[in-house]
């Protein structure tokens, strides 16, 4: 008797740890095949970039002057409400929804509806479809915020927020379609594109070398004192966007993996060898390193090895970032003075040029040991790859030229861009916010003080452009 | 009626403490200091800010305004010279003008009485100069 229920224990026993080891496989079958590791360190990355907008909100109100401090914040902080209710409405739709020739999504997740808790296999395998349109969102709303730096100081508020609803919708979301959505002409060929450096970059600098060039300069320039009215503020934004940028690059590998951990150090070391080559051509040049050298530099490495940071290894990253340093710094402080325009904030010359340097430069280190869903660059005998960037690059350039000129053209025939002359004496933040940053600031500033030294002498007397 | 005489002197920013303490050594407490920008023979400085030089010749001063009746201006010029001289440039400059009329404005005194140190707030003035 004793033997039987003995027996009977062990029978029931295993049986039960037969069906615990069934359990997982049965749970494999299910469609939901969510990684937590995955999804958290995607949802981290989504609230990261979010943090790169007011820290680019700081970086650019601490170097503008500061009778326009708040309207310098204020447009990339609104911009981060507004461009997140159009990306749910219509923007990610347009951006990754079903292809229509390569060129734009379509209108079927408007409201992200489709867009729900399970994965969608074509962009991220292991996440859920809300956590990536939530990642893509902070990407969309942080790029419009870049172009802001062209036209600082100048814009009209209700002008630069009709012009941002429409560059989002008209110029983002197709770009970011033909780089990332599937079927977009560029993914199809092979255009390789981490994070965001042509969609994202180009497509922001560039546009805000046009808005600056159709604007003209800010009255007074190269004969008022235009200089940062508070260095400490830009240099917590630069610390915010750095922050951030970890979500921004080491987030885009959607798992939390070997190839997030090469894009982390990648962006790393490409932000610190960018600062350091600034700073010592800076010292070369004028004698001085700066911290806004510093700053400039580390944020012109973070672009740069936006494409990047998922195709390259960690030493070439080095090598970008140290190139992207000098090359911004010279686009900066000798290309601008050169031909004049005011490109205020220096979208064009970080972003932009940043931008250039790091899709060329993916072209070139881009190794498949790093990324096998990547490409092999002409380092390792593939030379049609750079000429596939190059055509990414060149394609959004262009495409940002045209489109941000006709958005322009139809805000100004209808809203008008640009502030009157008296309210951009007076100052932005009094006359479009009817706020002032510092209550104790008074007309009398010290900025009155000190006297731009032509670098040019002719060319000073050039640099009076029309206020239109 | 006597003679009001205000006093300015223009000078360093970093030599504001030693005036006041050379004040107060010879009874003058009450002063106004505003912060200025002056230049004269000073040569000025470069920043850069993304490659774009900008000129400083207009150094931070600052002026000191005294106002004397009672106390002989010389005093007060020889003890704000000695203060404030260095012998280098940018040591600023001290000038001197006759003031009208001055009235304190709590008990509504006028002229030379508005200025001098009253005989009953002796006490209060000890106190000032001994801390």
């Amino acid at each position: 008797m004793e033997k039987n229920k003995r027996g009977y224990r062990i029978g029931l026993l295993a049986g039960l740890l037969s069906v615990l080891l069934v359990l997982p496989a049965m749970a494999a079958d299910e469609t939901i095949a969510v990684d937590t590791g995955d999804t958290a360190f995607v949802l981290v990355s989504a609230a990261l970039v979010m943090w790169m907008t007011p820290g680019l909100a700081l970086f650019y109100g601490g170097m503008v002057r500061g009778k326009n401090v708040l309207n310098t914040i204020m447009q990339s902080f609104f911009i981060i409400c507004f461009v997140s209710v159009l990306w749910i409405l219509v923007g990610y739709s347009l951006a990754f929804g079903p292809d229509h020739g390569g060129l734009i999504g379509g209108l079927d997740w408007i409201g992200f509806s489709g867009v729900g808790l399970e994965p969608n296999p074509d962009y991220s395998k292991t996440v859920p479809a809300l956590a990536f349109a939530a990642f893509q969102m902070m990407f969309a709303v942080i790029t419009p915020a870049l172009i802001t730096g062209a036209f600082a100081e100048r814009m009209k508020f209700g002008a630069f927020v009709v012009f941002t609803i429409l560059w989002s919708l008209l110029v983002y979301a197709p770009a970011a379609h033909w780089v990332w959505g599937l079927g977009g002409w560029l993914h199809e060929l092979g255009c390789l594109d981490f994070a965001g450096g042509t969609c994202i970059h180009i497509l922001s600098g560039v546009s805000g070398l046009t808005v600056c060039l159709y604007m003209g300069t800010r009255r007074g320039y190269g004969k008022e004192a235009m200089i940062p009215h508070n260095m400490p503020m830009t240099v917590l934004g630069a610390a915010m966007l750095w922050f951030g940028w970890f979500g921004f690059n080491a987030g885009s590998a959607l798992g939390a993996n070997g190839l997030a951990a090469n894009a982390f150090v990648a962006t790393q070391v490409a932000a610190a060898a960018a600062a350091v080559s600034w700073v010592a051509v800076e010292a070369v040049v004028h004698d001085k390193p700066t911290v806004l050298g510093g700053v400039s530099g580390a944020v012109a490495g973070l672009v740069a090895i936006t494409p990047g940071a998922g195709f390259v290894a960690p030493f070439p990253a080095v090598i970008i970032g140290a190139v992207a340093g000098i090359v911004c710094f010279f686009a900066v402080a000798v290309v601008k003075k050169k031909f004049g325009y005011d490109d205020s904030l220096d979208a064009f010359g970080v972003h932009g040029v940043g931008g250039f340097w790091g899709a060329l430069a993916t072209g070139v280190f881009a190794t498949t040991a790093v990324n096998p869903d990547g490409a092999d660059g002409l380092l390792l005998g593939n030379p049609s790859q750079f000429f596939i960037q190059a055509c990414g690059a060149v394609s959004c350039a262009v495409f940002a030229v045209i489109m941000t000129y006709v958005i322009l053209r139809v805000v100004d025939a209808t809203i008008g861009v640009r502030v009157s002359a008296d309210n951009e004496v007076t100052g932005l933040d009094v006359t479009e916010h009817g706020e002032r940053g510092y209550v104790s600031m008074d007309s009398f500033s010290a900025m009155n003080m000190f006297t731009p030294v032509a670098q040019h002498a002719e060319k000073a007397k050039e640099l009076q452009y029309d206020i239109h | 009626m006597g003679q009001i005489t205000k006093i300015e002197i223009i000078t360093r920013p970093e030599k504001l403490n030693e005036l006041k303490e050379a004040m107060y050594a010879i009874r003058v407490t009450g002063m106004t200091v505003m912060q200025v920008y002056g230049c004269g023979l000073s040569h000025g400085y470069t920043e850069v800010y993304r490659g774009q030089e900008m000129m400083i010749n207009l150094l931070p001063k600052i002026k000191v305004e005294i106002v004397v009746s009672e106390i002989p201006v010389e005093t007060v010029v020889e003890a704000a010279k000695k203060a404030c001289q260095t012998g280098h440039i940018g040591d600023g400059k001290i000038f001197i003008s006759s003031v009208d009329d001055a009235v304190r404005i709590r008990t509504g005194e006028s002229g030379v009485d508005a200025i001098r140190d009253r005989r009953d707030e002796e006490e209060i003035v000890n106190s000032i100069i001994k801390q």
